[in-house]
């Protein structure tokens, strides 16, 4: 068994609506930063044992599908690297 | 018969819900989550409130807890489950429901009067209604706005499975009278099956007569219709 982390990115679907991003664009805006765009994601990181990062990646996937993300509103990617 | 209302850690209008039934004479209790749901159960409500904080997502984590297989499996027997609010969360987060409920446009918390248009008056939520019946009932939420792919909203509506949407008191509905940002004023949604329904608004605190309209009373006694 070999140490992971699994770092999975959960962001909206292009064309959902972030309110929360657009109210950060503007805080941003106020102080005076000019920008394009802003998009926001979560990120999870999660330490794991597994048999290699293929396994790793299978599992971290389920927990993003079964959890982390919402599928109606969700995109997102694992990443693995070994600890 | 006995309509469970469901109480996870952070529901707060559990006992909302059971003075309102218990006005329109439908026995009702509160079960806790752990407790799983009662044999005799003829109705689940999935009550409002901030279930584990809305941590993660709003309803991501109630909808998990092992009692929602249980709910899951009374809904497909055919058992009447009406979620509302933080409960509308947890149907869609637990699939029971299509759909997801998500930030408001606004990015603020929302707490008003909304006036509903009926799109179905026969189903076992609005049978005391008239399809096109404009209904007044209050939101509370930060979280109600109504997210779908166009397709698969599409889809219900074709298939007659949006009970109610946010219109304005003569019953338009359109972007200005669109508390939240829904897709389509969607205010309240069916599940495969239209023994279950969800939405936004607080239908239970619109049925004592002491606290205002009482426009909700009819979407409560689809409890005690077994569809």
């Amino acid at each position: 068994m070999t140490g992971y982390t699994a770092t999975v990115t959960v962001r909206l679907k292009h064309g959902v609506l972030d309110p929360e991003a657009e109210t950060t664009q503007q805080a941003l805006e106020r102080l005076g930063f000019e920008l394009e765009d802003l998009r926001s994601a979560d990120r999870f990181e999660i330490d794991l044992e597994a048999e290699s990062a293929e396994d790793a990646r299978e599992r971290a996937d389920e927990m993003a599908e079964r959890l982390l993300a919402n599928p109606t509103i969700h995109d997102y990617d694992v990443e693995v690297d070994e600890r | 018969m006995t309509v469970s209302i469901i109480r996870f850690g952070g529901s707060n209008c559990d006992r909302d819900a059971e003075r309102a039934l218990e006005h329109l004479g439908i026995d009702a209790e509160i079960v806790w989550h752990e407790d799983g749901l009662p044999a005799d159960t003829t109705g689940i409500v999935l009550p409002g409130g901030f279930s584990y904080g809305d941590y993660l997502r709003a309803g991501a984590m109630a909808a998990r807890s092992p009692i929602m297989e249980e709910v899951r499996e009374a809904a497909r027997e055919g058992v009447p489950v009406l979620g509302v609010c933080n409960g509308a969360q947890i149907g869609c987060e637990s699939g029971l429901t299509e759909g997801a409920f998500t930030t408001n446009e606004s990015a603020r918390f929302q707490c008003e009067h909304v006036y509903l248009r009926v799109e179905r008056a026969d189903t076992p939520w609005t049978e005391a209604y008239e399809e096109g019946e404009v209904i007044e009932v209050p939101i509370a939420h930060g979280e109600g706005r109504y997210e779908v792919d166009d397709d698969r909203l599409a889809e219900l509506e074709d298939d007659d499975r949006v009970l109610f949407r946010y219109c304005d008191e003569n019953g338009e509905t359109g972007p200005d009278v669109n508390p939240n940002g829904s897709k389509h004023n969607v205010a309240g949604v069916l599940g495969d099956r239209e023994a279950v329904a969800v939405l936004m608004p607080h239908p239970e605190r619109a049925t004592l007569p002491d606290v205002g309209p009482t426009d909700g009373q009819g979407v409560l006694e689809g409890l005690e219709k077994n569809a």
